[in-house]
């Protein structure tokens, strides 16, 4: 779901990157405050872990693939605001590096799956913890998960039809559909690697 | 987290770089196909504002396009590990002060 240069004009990105910078530069005074000495090297595992997570495309249907995106999972293993910096040091290293998105459009990617894919579902997921119950919290991990995924993709199709690329009766639908699906991947691999850790380090999942 | 849970994630994440991604789908994703199906692919196409040293996670020079993409992936996920546990360290230092 990374935007490349050129599917966003001026209007649209701008708006995204001061949004961004403004959100990252909140989330990192709102980790200092709370950064513990065993988060630190677990931020670089966790986005290390999702950087190369997010190379592997899983075909979702004929000549279509998705992939994982993270910000659920580095949400609840970090909190919200130390996991939305870890997908934004992920994206900004793909847009340098790797040319996967492009740098004016690195605002709306980090407002995308940063901001919102991160910080929006992990708010998903505590209204969903608490309908579920606790004890079988996995369950509002994946469908925050979910979730997660498909709000992105409908932001995505917002910043293209704000900048006239395609109109939002056309890309909501279409980037909503698409994302239906590939969010089931995201739901699978955030509740098989949360639940793994449950499992063995429960310690390490900060909520 | 002690240094053997710290190398072993970082083993975990490496050896997807290194030996899952290049078999990754190599399908247009979400937002492509979309593109490619609503008309506004070649809006895209246009010169990228930075270039990258690295472009498409394939290592410039390779010719074997697996093993470009596993070095690329497994040079990346190094280097990402290095600037996600840098600015931790670096915040959690700006902290104490």
């Amino acid at each position: 779901m990374h935007i490349p240069d050129g599917f966003l004009t001026a209007n649209t990105w701008v708006p995204a990157w001061v949004i961004s910078a403004g959100g990252i530069g909140y989330c990192l005074k709102r980790t200092a405050q709370v950064l513990k000495d065993r988060m630190v090297p677990l931020m670089g595992i966790t986005a290390a872990f999702v950087f190369a997570a997010q190379m592997i495309n899983f075909p979702v249907m004929g000549g279509t693939s998705g992939h994982f995106l993270g910000g659920v999972l580095t949400a609840i293993l970090l909190g919200p605001h130390a996991g939305a910096i870890v997908i934004a040091v992920v994206l900004i290293i793909q847009c340098l590096i790797f040319q996967d998105g492009g740098l004016t459009t690195l605002g709306a990617n980090i407002l995308n799956m940063s901001l919102i894919g991160a910080i929006g579902g992990y708010v998903l997921y505590s209204l969903f913890k608490r309908v579920i119950g606790a004890q079988r919290k996995v369950w509002a991990v994946g469908l925050a998960a979910w979730f997660s995924v498909v709000a992105a993709a409908a932001a995505c199709a917002v910043e293209l039809a704000i900048s006239g690329t395609s109109p939002l009766q056309i890309a909501l639908p279409a980037m909503a559909g698409v994302h239906v699906l590939i969010g089931i991947g995201e739901a699978i691999i955030t509740g098989l690697v949360i639940g793994f850790i449950m499992k063995v380090r429960p310690d390490l999942i900060s909520n | 987290m002690g240094k053997k849970e710290i190398f072993f994630g970082l083993v975990v994440a490496v050896f997807l770089a290194l030996l899952i991604a290049p078999l990754a789908s190599s399908w247009p994703d979400g937002l492509e196909r979309v593109a490619e199906n609503k008309g506004f692919l070649e809006k895209g196409e246009v010169k990228p504002a930075v270039s990258s040293p690295i472009p498409d996670y394939a290592w410039p020079g390779i010719k074997n396009e697996k093993v470009a993409t596993s070095i690329a992936g497994a040079a990346g996920t190094l280097i990402v590990f290095g600037f996600g546990y840098g600015l931790a360290f670096v915040i959690k230092k700006l902290r104490k002060k």
